[in-house]
């Protein structure tokens, strides 16, 4: 280390190695300071995770409460000598000569208090002068992991996945077929007035969703479809704006020649689609199946409003909110449960980021 | 487009083009336009099912008394219409979704550019990582993302009041029961949004030709020059795009104030948006005709918006002559 610094000193004078210096002190203070950032951001899942397996008390505790989920340490003794085991807790407690022992309150006192020394009990009844409420608890790392099992249970989770899975498949298996096909007529075929059709189409993205409300919800009223989950996917298998751009822009790019050989082999459109543009769009495919599940996984309004009243067929979003207000006043359990309604979009997304943040970046930027 | 629809057929090799008389390959022209009907019709369908219908359906809607209940419908004229000025809560409610709008759009606007240049930088190491890192809070699902961050905004134990304490404030706010605090709280809330805007601008970013930076280097410029004069032209298009999308949505925030506020829009009546007004309106009061006519009201103020942004968008957004 001495040679090193010694070393840089003496060819310090050099202008590249004085510049190269420079170079890595700006790299490593942007490279800190941005980390330091996505820390900052991301806390609140540290918080969400801790206060998960906290108890109820340890979290009401307020301002002054721990933010680790520690636990008291008690000692079991049975220490005045009726056969049965006593609890007793344990306490950092400083002794005259400038050593702090960790021993177990027997007896509280104001201006003194009897300990047992927790290594050696057999060697009776300690005195300290002091006032106890002064000493530091002994406190170890307790998680309570059981909280998780217990939001499990109450709040049914097998059911709620599985309410949430079939809106969520369902809708991407009609959110594909519908969109895969409009795409391919935008890529591939010759329609009067494609340009206009293909701005109304983009134009449906900056349509503000309340304008289609009312009729639509009065409209499955009327043929009898609210209260079940067909509002919440049947729409899906008319194609969706977002999903054709995306898919149109991946066609787009794949050579005509395939298409054009495979025509010459006698395949019909159908045959082309399925045989020379499907397999060679995986990646687009991909990330459109993925976008509906994480958008059906989050969607909050639409199940608000067409599953009112029937609980045994809510998707997580309603449920988990449902769930939390009744809880409220435990939020060891409501945390818990955010966290398990996140799972499994988060992995998701982690599994398959590069395809998935490919698909953003079509949509988003292409326009 | 034409053009490509022509270079298709006109790039069907010798053999075919050979075969076909011109009679023929007309047929095969019009053939291949019905198969474009034929795979354009979901969307189509769908358009007119659930997108054009519904627009007219809810205008015809504003001038009824419409209820869902008993299915009963009454022609009222333009009642609905006058009784948006006459109903404070809608002015309350606009006037709400509009104060939010101006505290949380220039941050949701700003804040993924900032992030997208840091990643965009050379002197920052591990990006791939830092990219998916800032990406994640985006995939959350908006109702663990609420809990999580009233969890965090609490008031005595929440982790930004004990840093705020730590760091020296006295008396840190009431994020989310203080009505002067709330909609910053939400702005907060709504940065773990920022993923695809930052991904969009920086993918952007990257996209812009090195060789203007070099030849800006050429002439002396220094980073926050190259930034300014180069990369923020270059993005501008996708800022746009995205305060597009970041206006309409804000007009339609919805979930974080309902759930929040448990529906009733507290503290007072600060967090009372226009979109709980209008489910409140339909949903809560089964008062659809009145509740289709402020969905037109807020549509043609969307509308309104889109057509401003678009007109000024001609002074600040640069395309490339690529375009």
């Amino acid at each position: 280390m001495a040679a090193a610094s010694k070393e840089a000193k003496s060819v310090n004078t050099s202008p590249f190695y004085s510049h190269q210096l420079r170079k890595f002190a700006i790299i490593s203070i942007m490279t800190m300071f941005t980390f330091m950032l996505v820390f900052l951001f991301l806390l609140p899942f540290a918080n969400m995770s801790l206060i998960s397996v906290k108890t109820t008390d340890q979290i009401t505790e307020g301002a002054t409460g721990l933010i680790w989920p520690m636990e008291p340490i008690t000692f079991s003794y049975d220490g005045d000598g009726d056969g049965d085991l006593d609890v007793y807790d344990q306490f950092r407690v400083p002794m005259p000569d400038g050593t702090i022992m960790q021993l177990a309150l027997v007896q509280p006192g104001r201006q003194t208090s009897q300990f047992l020394d927790t290594a050696n009990p057999e060697a009776g009844l300690i005195t300290w002068e002091g006032n106890w409420r002064g000493l530091d608890r002994v406190t170890e790392l307790h998680p309570h992991f059981e909280n998780f099992s217990t939001a499990w249970n109450m709040l049914d989770f097998p059911k709620v996945f599985r309410n949430t899975l079939v809106i969520a498949l369902f809708g991407m298996v009609g959110t594909l077929l519908s969109s895969i096909c409009v795409a391919y007529a935008f890529a591939r075929f010759p329609i009067p007035g494609k340009n206009i059709w293909f701005i109304i189409l983009i134009g449906t993205i900056i349509l503000p969703s309340q304008v289609t409300l009312i009729p639509t919800y009065a409209f499955f009223a009327k043929i009898g479809w609210t209260g079940t989950w067909l509002p919440l996917i049947v729409p899906h298998f008319f194609a969706n704006a977002f999903n054709v751009f995306l898919l149109r822009q991946f066609f787009m790019t794949l050579p005509r020649e395939l298409d054009e050989a495979a025509m010459i082999d006698g395949a019909g459109p159908f045959k082309v689609l399925t045989s020379v543009i499907i397999p060679q769009s995986w990646a687009a495919i991909i990330a459109v199946g993925m976008f509906h599940i994480i958008f059906a996984w989050n969607d909050y309004f639409n199940p608000l409003i067409y599953l009112l009243g029937q609980p045994d067929l809510l998707p997580i979003s309603v449920a988990v909110q449902q769930f939390n207000y009744q809880y409220g006043p435990r939020p060891e359990l409501v945390q818990a449960t955010s966290l398990m309604a996140m799972v499994l979009p988060v992995l998701l997304f982690l599994f398959a980021q590069k395809v998935f943040m490919r698909g953003v970046v079509i949509t988003g930027v292409e326009k | 487009m034409a053009t490509v629809d022509q270079s298709h057929t006109g790039a069907l090799p010798p053999e075919v083009a050979l075969v076909g008389t011109k009679n023929k390959s007309g047929s095969l022209q019009r053939q291949q336009r019905i198969w474009g009907w034929i795979f354009l019709s979901p969307w189509l369908i769908g358009f007119v099912i659930f997108t054009a219908a519904p627009i007219i359906a809810s205008f015809i809607f504003t001038f009824t008394r419409f209820n869902l209940g008993d299915g009963s419908v009454t022609f009222v004229g333009l009642d609905n219409w006058k009784m948006l000025f006459s109903d404070p809560l809608t002015l309350t409610s606009l006037g709400v979704t509009f104060k939010f709008a101006l505290i949380a759009i220039p941050f949701w606007l700003i804040v993924p550019i900032l992030v997208a240049s840091l990643l965009n930088s050379k002197s920052v190491k591990g990006k791939p990582l830092l990219r998916t890192l800032f990406y994640l809070p985006y995939i959350v699902p908006a109702v663990s993302a609420i809990f999580i961050w009233q969890s965090v905004m609490n008031t005595q134990a929440g982790w930004i009041n004990r840093i705020l304490r730590l760091l020296g404030v006295q008396d840190p706010p009431a994020w989310l029961q203080n009505e002067s605090w709330i909609l910053v709280a939400f702005m907060i809330i709504g940065l773990w949004g920022i993923g695809n805007a930052m991904l969009t601008t920086l993918a952007t970013m990257q996209g812009v030709p090195t060789e203007l930076y070099e030849a800006a280097e050429v002439d002396g410029a220094g980073p926050i020059t190259k930034w300014r004069k180069i990369t923020l032209p270059m993005i501008s298009p996708v800022v746009f795009y995205n305060l597009v999308l970041l206006s309409i949505g804000v007009m339609n925030y919805f979930v974080v104030p309902y759930i929040v506020s448990r529906g009733t829009g507290q503290p007072g009546q600060s967090t009372y948006f226009f979109n709980m007004h209008l489910y409140k309106t339909a949903f809560a009061y089964g008062n659809m005709g009145y509740g289709a006519t402020l969905a037109w009201l807020i549509f043609a103020i969307c509308l309104l918006i889109t057509i401003v942004l678009f007109a000024t968008s001609r002074r600040w957004v640069y395309y490339s002559s690529g375009d």
